[in-house]
């Protein structure tokens, strides 16, 4: 199953850095997205787009997660040579990985 | 208890007039609040006021004020924007001219200036850059814009002087919001849990429609009704800082807690640690409650106090990057478009090897936004576009990469067409921490 069967995404930007909220529709799921999206697959996930660490942050009452990812938008978006330039479309990413 | 109702006007610098337009007319509103300003958008303003001591405010200023003035002005609904970017006072100036050929007699007009830190910018010179984590001296080129991200000071000062109007350059984007807030309630400045409230209004507020349903349809599974016609959101709040989300009703999109839970995660880090000039505030225990169709009430945001220092965004003159594209399509395009990769990277070597200090080579359609080297795609698609970019010192060498890509018209693959080509002068941002206390909000207000 693709997160995308169960959770919403959106992609944040500052300077170099991304963040990737991941949100459960249902409740039900936040325990279990918990125990299957770690930073550490999440890293694995973005090989070759994220050269920095992920770190995960979570807002329990709103069965939300937090990736906030270093180094992962092409040196910024100020000057970033990707045609994304914010890494907007990273949620979209994020949101294809398999559990 | 007493309510205000804060409407938003803009989520960013080129956004839709006509929301704000019916927020007015319609929302009940007794102020909006405009969010205009990126992070590079004050350097690119800063370069138009050298060349015209008159502009360097947001572009649309004029376009928006022409409409938005008169229908506040008859609906009583306060006004604050940071449309002046590099230039509020020239921005201030130019909504008097404005005010006074709609005979909007009387009309107060502010601007907060201050956060222009250029003129004192060498005594930085040996603070650290987050970016770089080298010394501001040592940029690689030269500083065009300095600006300190201040909090809601001097917005407060022009309200407390009777504002209708309040034009500011770099402030935190909350900041536009939270002001009114204080203002209306009389909220102490240290009131850390009010003020982690309030900073949670600006920041579901801050970015207009991606909180009513904008940035977030998915069909058949996230269906946004009206987005054609997307509504901008309005907040209440209470004295006691407690407050919900809505729209107008007519308006298209819609507020529920995923539309609400989407935009609250939107450009946080820590949620616990929402470092602004006035408050670091606290979402982590924010909750959610539909009370009625398109009305969320949200709870649960606190805040702890300020920190010492002010975010400054130090434009400087980065470099060139030139890009160029073109298509491929039908049987085989993915190879045709693997090919004129191929040519290109010869022609790079062969031309001016070793010129440029960063290239990137996509094909959109397979790999430009993801390009995790094991990622497998999917069938081949029926059409594919080429994109060539690189990083350059000058404009001469960043344009061999959009003329080359050109060139595969006549001297690349079969059937290549629809080619575009650009070189962009790159002002890029870094950012430097700087003592609250060297940063002093100033007020001037015009009456019209």
């Amino acid at each position: 199953m693709k997160l995308w069967e169960i959770a919403h995404s959106r992609t944040g930007d500052k300077g170099n850095i991304s963040n990737v909220s991941l949100i459960a529709y249902d409740p039900k799921d936040f325990e279990m997205l918990k125990e299957k999206v770690t930073p550490e697959k999440v890293k694995e996930h973005f090989k070759g787009i994220v050269k920095g660490d992920v770190v995960r942050y979570e807002l329990p009452n709103i069965c939300a997660m937090n990736f906030v990812m270093y180094a992962a938008l092409g040196g910024g978006v100020t000057r970033s040579l990707s045609v994304d330039m914010h890494g907007k479309g990273l949620s979209s990413y994020l949101l294809d990985m398999e559990i | 208890m007493k309510k205000i109702r804060i409407g938003s006007g803009a989520g960013y610098a080129g956004d839709r007039l006509e929301p704000s337009l019916e927020l007015i007319e319609k929302g009940n509103l007794d102020y909006i609040s405009y969010e205009c300003l990126a992070e590079r958008t004050i350097a690119i303003g800063q370069q138009a006021k050298l060349k015209d001591p008159t502009k360097g405010y947001n572009s649309l200023l004029e376009h928006r004020m022409e409409k938005a003035l008169p229908l506040c002005w008859e609906h009583k609904v306060k006004l604050i924007t940071n449309m002046g970017s590099a230039n509020p006072a020239a921005a201030a100036a130019k909504c008097v001219e404005i005010a006074r050929a709609h005979g909007l007699n009387g009309m107060k007009i502010a601007c907060v200036t201050g956060d222009d830190l250029l003129p004192v910018i060498d005594k930085y010179m040996d603070t650290e850059v987050w970016e770089t984590g080298e010394p501001l001296s040592k940029l690689p080129g030269e500083i065009v814009s300095a600006n300190a991200y201040m909090g809601v000071e001097g917005i407060l000062k022009a309200l407390d002087q009777g504002a209708d109007v309040v034009i500011t350059g770099r402030v935190s984007d909350p900041a536009i919001f939270l002001a009114p807030i204080i203002h209306e309630f009389g909220w102490a400045l240290d009131d850390w849990d009010k003020l982690g409230k309030g900073t949670m209004v600006g920041h579901l507020l801050e970015c207009a429609g991606q909180v009513t349903g904008g940035y977030y349809a998915e069909p058949g599974k996230k269906d946004v009704p009206g987005v054609g016609h997307l509504g901008f959101p309005i907040i209440e709040i209470a004295e006691d800082g407690s407050f919900v989300v809505t729209k107008v009703p007519e308006a298209g999109g819609m507020v529920t807690p995923d539309t609400c839970a989407e935009q609250i995660c939107y450009e946080i880090h820590d949620p616990t640690k929402y470092l602004t000039p006035d408050v670091v505030a606290d979402f982590k225990q924010v909750k959610f409650t539909q009370i009625d169709k398109d009305v969320v009430k949200v709870e649960g945001a606190t805040g702890r106090p300020k920190t010492e220092t002010f975010k400054c965004s130090i434009g400087y003159r980065d470099c060139y990057i030139g890009d160029g594209e073109i298509s491929y399509g039908g049987p085989g395009c993915v190879a045709r478009a693997k090919l004129a990769l191929d040519i290109m990277k010869e022609r790079l070597e062969l031309v001016a090897p070793n010129a440029f200090d960063e290239l990137k080579f996509d094909i959109i359609g397979c790999n430009s936004l993801y390009w995790n080297p094991d990622y497998k795609y999917n069938d081949e698609p029926s059409e594919v576009r080429v994109r060539v970019a690189g990083r350059a010192k000058t404009k001469a060498v960043a344009d061999i990469i959009p003329n080359e890509v050109e060139a595969l018209y006549t001297n690349g693959p079969a059937g290549g067409c629809g080619a575009v080509k650009r070189t962009r002068d790159i002002v890029s941002v870094a950012s430097i921490l700087v003592s609250r206390y060297d940063v002093k909000p100033e007020v001037q207000v015009f009456q019209v």
